[in-house]
C-alpha cells in the first residue's frame, strides 16, 4: 500500500513540476514589479529587487576590510567610530576613503595585511558608512513612489521630503488639491473612472431595451434588424476612429468626457445586445404571457420582470465592458489625448518622457492595476465569463 | 417566432410605435458611432491625405502609382508595412500557437491536481490587467543595464550565468520574440479556460476504457482528448488570430514600433496622428479588416454549428 502511494506520487510529481513552475513563470514578473515600486528609488537603480531581503550593500566588503579592527558594528576603535556621523562625513566617496586607506597609520600601512579593496568595493563600503552612521539612511521598503506617483511628483527627491523642506516643484502646493495635478496618477484615476462608469451603465440600459424589444415584442423587421446590428460586431475599432475623430473636431467633442462616452457606448453596444437578447430571449415564455394576460405594460414586464431576471448576465456585461474600458489605451489616446490623461495614457506618457524613473513606473503601473485586480479576486466567476464572452469584440 | 399568432398575447403584436422606443436609442447611437464611420473610412481610403482630393493626386510622375488605388499601394508595397506585414504574421504564428499549447497544456496538467482554481486563477490573471500595465511589468524584465549591476531579471540570469547582457527590446534579431513573449504571458489564460471547459466535457468512461486497455497519458491525450475537443481548439485558435491581428497597445507601450517591431495597427496609428496621412491610415484600416474578415465569417459559422448540436 505504501509503496503503491509513493509510486503515485512519484508518478505525479512531474505534473507538480511543470505546474507549479509556469505559475511561478507567470507570478514572478509581476511580483518583481510589486517589489520594486516599494522600494526607495536610490535602491531600484543601484541593485535588482531579488536582492531586497539581503545585507546591506557594503556590509560583506566592510567586514573583509574594516570589521578586523573596527568591530563588526565599527565602534570598536573609540576615537574612529564610524558611528560617528562627523568621522564618516570627512569620506563621503570613494576616492577620498581610498587616499585615507592608502597613507600610513602611525608609521604602518593602514590596513595591514588585508587587500586594499576596488574602487567599486570602496564605493560601497563608502556607502555603508553612511548607512551606518545614520547620514543616510535607507528603508527597505517605502511607500513614497506611490505618494510621487499620485502627485505627479518627478523633482529629485520625493514628494513628503521635499514639501518638508519647502523645495516643492511649481506646480505642486504641499496639500490635499495635488491629488488633482494633472501630472498625477491621483487625477488619471478619477479621469479613468469618470471614463469607464458612464460608459458601462449607457450600453447596458440600451442594450436591455433593444434586447427586450427583440426578444418579447414582435414588429416587422425585427430579425434582419437584429442581424444587422450584431453583425457590426466585426467592425473593428480602428476602422472608425478618423472619420470620429474628425466629426468630433467639428463637434467640439474631442478632447471631452461626452465624445469618449458616446463613442464607448457605440462599440459596447453590438455584442451587449447580442448578450441581452439571447439572455431575455431564453426565459421561459410563460412568464412573460402571464404577465401580459394579467395586464402588465411593456415597460411594467421590462422593469419588473425582463431587468431583475437577468442579473447575472448584467453583471458579467457590466464587469467585462468595464474593464475592457479601464484597460483601453488606443480609443482614450485619439479622443482624449493630454486634455483629460487617464491611467494607461499616464503611463503610456511616462514611458516615452521619463525613460527610467522606474520607481514612478512601477507605482504608477500598480495604480492602475489595482482596481482591475481586486475585481478579479472578489468577482473572478462573473469576471472569467464576461472576458471569455467578449473577447472577440473591438 | 414559429408559435401561432393566436396563442401571442395582443401586447405582443402591438408593434407600430413601442418596440421603436425601445430599440431607437440603439439604433442611432450604433448608426453614428459604427456604421457610418465604417463606410467613411472606406471612401477615405480612397482620398488624399487631408481627404480632400483623389488619392490619385498624390502620384508622382515617372514613379509607380495606383491611380485612385494609391493609398493602396502605400499599405501594401511600402517597405515599413510588408516589415509591419512580417511581423504581423510572426505574432500570428508565434503568439497562436504559444497561447494555445500552453493553454492546452496547463488545461490538462490542471485537471490533474488539487490546487486547479488557485493555478487557472494565477495564469488568467494577466487578462485583468492593461497592455500598458502589463508593458511596464515586461519592460522591467527586459531592463538592460550598461553597468556592474542589472536590476533586469532575465539579464541578471544571463550574467549569472556567464553571458553577455542583451538589449532585449532594441536587438532586431530578437525584440520581436521578446514582445510576442509578452503577448503569450497576458493571452495564454485565455485559451486555457476555453480549452478547459472543452477538456472537462470529455467523457470519463472513454478515457477510462482506453486506460483500462493499457494506453498512456500521452496517447489517451493525443489520439482521444485532442480529437474531441478539436473544434473548440479550432474556435479559439481562429479567436486568437482575429485578436493578434490588430495587436497594438503591447507596440506601442514597449518600443513604439522602432527597431524593426512595427506592425500594422501601430502603423495605421502613426499614419493618422503622427504623418497626418489620413488617407493611408485608412487604407491600412482597410486591409486590417479584410485580413480578419475571413476568420470572423469561419469563426461565427463554427459557433452556430456547435450551437446547432447542443
Amino acid at each position: 500500500m505504501t509503496v503503491e502511494r509513493i509510486k503515485k506520487i512519484l508518478g505525479h510529481l512531474p505534473t507538480h513540476i511543470v505546474l507549479i513552475g509556469l505559475c511561478a513563470i507567470w507570478l514572478i514578473p509581476t511580483f518583481g514589479l510589486l517589489i520594486t515600486s516599494l522600494r526607495p528609488f536610490q535602491n531600484i537603480n543601484t541593485s535588482g529587487w531579488w536582492t531586497v531581503l539581503a545585507a546591506p550593500t557594503g556590509s560583506e566588503e566592510y567586514s573583509q576590510t574594516c570589521a578586523s579592527c573596527h568591530g563588526s558594528d565599527g565602534k570598536a576603535i573609540a576615537w574612529a567610530d564610524h558611528t560617528d556621523p562627523e568621522v564618516v562625513q570627512q569620506y563621503p566617496r570613494s576616492i577620498k576613503l581610498l587616499a585615507m586607506l592608502k597613507q600610513d597609520h602611525k608609521g604602518q600601512p593602514h590596513l595591514g595585511d588585508i587587500p586594499m579593496p576596488e574602487p567599486q568595493q570602496a564605493a560601497d563600503i563608502a556607502d555603508y558608512l553612511k548607512r551606518i552612521s545614520g547620514i543616510e539612511v535607507r528603508p527597505r521598503f517605502t511607500l513614497n513612489n506611490y505618494i510621487d506617483a499620485l502627485m505627479g511628483y518627478r523633482g529629485r527627491n520625493n514628494y513628503v521630503t521635499d514639501c518638508a523642506t519647502g523645495e516643492q516643484a511649481l506646480d505642486l502646493n504641499c496639500d490635499n488639491s495635488d491629488l488633482l495635478n494633472p501630472r498625477g496618477m491621483g487625477r488619471a484615476f478619477l479621469n479613468s473612472l469618470l471614463v469607464a462608469i458612464p460608459c458601462t451603465i449607457l450600453p447596458i440600459i440600451l442594450a436591455s431595451f433593444a434586447g427586450y424589444a427583440f426578444s418579447w415584442i414582435h414588429f416587422r423587421s425585427r430579425v434582419w434588424l437584429f442581424a444587422l446590428l450584431v453583425g457590426l460586431q466585426i467592425v473593428p475599432l480602428q476602422m472608425t476612429l478618423i472619420p470620429i475623430s474628425r466629426l468630433y473636431a467639428q463637434l467640439g467633442l474631442n478632447g471631452t468626457f461626452q465624445g469618449i462616452w458616446l463613442f464607448h457606448t457605440g462599440f459596447g453596444l453590438p455584442y451587449a445586445i447580442y448578450l441581452m437578447r439571447n439572455f431575455l430571449g431564453s426565459l421561459p415564455r410563460d412568464l412573460f404571457e402571464s404577465a401580459y394576460l394579467d395586464g402588465a405594460s411593456h415597460w411594467t414586464a421590462f422593469w419588473r420582470l425582463a431587468l431583475p431576471l437577468s442579473v447575472p448576465a448584467l453583471a458579467s456585461l457590466a464587469i467585462f465592458q468595464f474593464l475592457w474600458i479601464w484597460n483601453d489605451l488606443l480609443v482614450a489616446l485619439v479622443f482624449l489625448g493630454g486634455q483629460k490623461p487617464v491611467l494607461t495614457y499616464q503611463i503610456s506618457n511616462m514611458v516615452s518622457s521619463l525613460g527610467a524613473g522606474w520607481h514612478l513606473l512601477t507605482a504608477a503601473a500598480f495604480i492602475s492595476m489595482a482596481l482591475p485586480m481586486i475585481v478579479f479576486f472578489s468577482l473572478q466567476r462573473y469576471f472569467v465569463r464576461g472576458m471569455l464572452a467578449g473577447a472577440v469584440k473591438g | 417566432m414559429a408559435t401561432s399568432d393566436e396563442r401571442v398575447p395582443k401586447i405582443m403584436k402591438q408593434g407600430r410605435v413601442v418596440p421603436w422606443l425601445y430599440v431607437a436609442p440603439a439604433l442611432l447611437i450604433m448608426t453614428a458611432i459604427i456604421m457610418y464611420p465604417a463606410i467613411n473610412t472606406f471612401l477615405l481610403s480612397f482620398k488624399n491625405a487631408d481627404g480632400t482630393l483623389s488619392a490619385a493626386s498624390a502620384c508622382v510622375p515617372g514613379e509607380p502609382c495606383w491611380g485612385i488605388f494609391e493609398n493602396f499601394r502605400y499599405a501594401l508595397t511600402a517597405p515599413i508595412m510588408q516589415n509591419a506585414f512580417r511581423n504581423n504574421l510572426l505574432w500570428v504564428i508565434l503568439m497562436v500557437g504559444g497561447t494555445v499549447s500552453m493553454g492546452l497544456l496547463i488545461a490538462v496538467l490542471a485537471d490533474r491536481v488539487r490546487y486547479e482554481a488557485l493555478a487557472k486563477a494565477i495564469i488568467f490573471m494577466p487578462m485583468a490587467i492593461s497592455f500598458v500595465g502589463a508593458g511596464i511589468i515586461w519592460k522591467f524584465v527586459y531592463a538592460y543595464g550598461t553597468g556592474r549591476v542589472q536590476i533586469g531579471l532575465l539579464n541578471a540570469i544571463v550574467t549569472s550565468l556567464g553571458g553577455d547582457t542583451v538589449s532585449w527590446l532594441s536587438q532586431p534579431a530578437i525584440n520581436n520574440f521578446s514582445l510576442i513573449i509578452v503577448g503569450v504571458w497576458m493571452w495564454t489564460g485565455f485559451c486555457m479556460t476555453i480549452l478547459s471547459a472543452a477538456l472537462k466535457s470529455v467523457p470519463d468512461e472513454i478515457l477510462e476504457a482506453a486506460r483500462v486497455d493499457g494506453a498512456t497519458e500521452w496517447k489517451v491525450f493525443w489520439k482521444i482528448m485532442v480529437p474531441i475537443i478539436m473544434p473548440t481548439i479550432a474556435v479559439v485558435v481562429t479567436t486568437m488570430v482575429i485578436n493578434v491581428l490588430k495587436v497594438f497597445d503591447i507596440v506601442y507601450v514597449m518600443t513604439g514600433g522602432n527597431y524593426g517591431t512595427e506592425v500594422i495597427a501601430n502603423r495605421m496609428y502613426g499614419e493618422m496622428y503622427i504623418s497626418h496621412q489620413s488617407g493611408r491610415s485608412a487604407a491600412i484600416a482597410v486591409v486590417l479588416i479584410l485580413l480578419t474578415i475571413p476568420f470572423m465569417i469561419w469563426n461565427v459559422r463554427r459557433l452556430r454549428e456547435q450551437e446547432a448540436i447542443r
